[in-house]
């Protein structure tokens, strides 16, 4: 699935994470990350938001993440929420089926 | 979560922010609320109904009673929204604005192909109608019985003191009708009867006042807004000491009444008769479901 536009998610408010998804035309996926917790919880920040875009099969995105101590469920509806503004998309819940079902 | 659950407090929690919707799992509310429809604007209902989702399959509270409010029936969110609140796999979905049975079965028809899609058992997803107008009211006895699925109906004073032309008030003389509307519906289906938000956060005193009118009438729990109105509303719906050894003691007679055989039992000068006996049940029934322990007498 290919970014049309930039689009925002979330929000600075705390427990929340504000995200940026921009195209980046065939030069993969850039994540620049600000988080209080990035010592210790970056990488599955990362993690999350790389397997987002995985699931939509988004191969190339520019990802500004600011995180304000956000859970995992935050992140990923915040990543669902962007990337479905960014490619202008209606979102397919019977993909949560498949997923239950795992 | 079963039928039985106590519904004695239902918190609103806005499914637009983590950090509330995070707090509201330490209240003491019986009963968690996510908003989609008032709390949330309508250029953020596609980030709430992720927010939601995400966070009833993720992190459900646990010993919550959890619903969905979705957005109303008419709007143009509600088929996105009953597809992602189905799918988080809330206790109920509670419905605004509901003024007709046939848009109750509307619903219900929506829900039951979600659920076959999703692998959910039919008809676990169950319904908490809100009326909120005269509309409503005036159909609220067929619309508690327009599915199974509905277990309870809330009066929603704002909308039906505005369609009804009239001021609100703290007495709330102006809702008086339509609370007992909607209490005989309940009543009439066997469903649980939701009274409608208090509004003043700051207005303890006047809390307590609505909330004696509420329980006097018959009400089995109420909707709040904020959680400093939780303890007080929890308090108002639970049994007191007083009123659970009374009822104790009308099931004492009675069981007594039964292995002798004596036609007429008497507790305190006062003949028991069958609503004495329907009362005392309910009394024990709440006590028991709020964690008091009542006995055997349920049984």
């Amino acid at each position: 699935m290919k970014i049309i536009k930039a689009a925002v998610a979330g929000t600075l408010e705390s427990s929340d994470i504000r995200i940026m998804l921009c195209p980046r035309e065939e030069h993969g996926i850039e994540i620049e990350l600000d988080s209080v917790v990035k010592a210790q919880f970056g990488p599955a920040i990362e993690h999350t938001v790389k397997q987002a875009l995985a699931e939509f099969d988004i191969q190339d995105a520019f990802v500004q993440l600011q995180d304000k101590g956000a859970l995992d469920c935050v992140i990923k509806a915040r990543m669902q929420c962007a990337i479905c503004r960014a490619c202008e998309i209606t979102y397919d819940w019977t993909k949560e089926d498949a997923q239950n079902e795992q | 979560m079963s039928n039985n659950h106590l519904k004695r407090t239902s918190l609103y929690v806005g499914g637009s922010s983590p950090s509330k919707m995070l707090d509201a799992r330490f209240y003491h509310e019986d009963c968690i609320v996510y908003d989609l429809e008032d709390a949330v604007a309508a250029t953020d209902k596609d980030a709430a109904r992720f927010l939601i989702y995400q966070a009833v399959r993720c992190h459900r509270p646990p010993n919550k009673y959890v619903l969905i409010r979705v957005n109303g029936i008419y709007s143009d969110f509600i088929a996105e929204d009953l597809q992602a609140a189905v799918r988080a796999r809330p206790d109920a979905i509670r419905l605004p604005k509901v003024e007709r049975a046939c848009e109750v079965q509307q619903i219900d028809a929506a829900i039951t192909a979600i659920e076959a899609a999703a692998g959910i058992p039919l008809g676990q997803t169950e319904l908490w109608c809100n009326i909120e107008s005269p509309l409503g009211a005036t159909n609220a006895k067929e619309i508690a019985t327009a599915s199974p699925r509905v277990v309870a109906m809330a009066l929603g004073a704002e909308d039906y003191t505005a369609s009804m032309g009239a001021q609100r008030s703290k007495a709330g003389w102006e809702i008086f009708y339509g609370r007992m509307q909607v209490l005989e519906a309940c009543r009439l289906a066997g469903i649980s009867a939701q009274d409608a938000v208090f509004s003043d956060i700051n207005d303890a005193e006047g809390l307590q006042e609505d909330l004696k009118m509420t329980r006097g009438l018959g009400f089995d729990g109420k909707t709040v807004v904020h959680p400093r109105q939780i303890d007080l509303v929890n308090a108002a719906f639970t049994p007191t000491t007083k009123e659970i050894r009374n009822a104790m003691k009308v099931m004492e007679a009675l069981q007594e009444g039964a292995r002798n055989n004596t036609g007429v039992v008497v507790v305190d000068g006062s003949m028991v008769d069958k609503p004495m006996e329907i009362r005392a049940k309910t009394i024990l029934a709440q006590a028991k479901a709020a964690g008091i322990e009542t006995g055997e007498w349920l049984k």
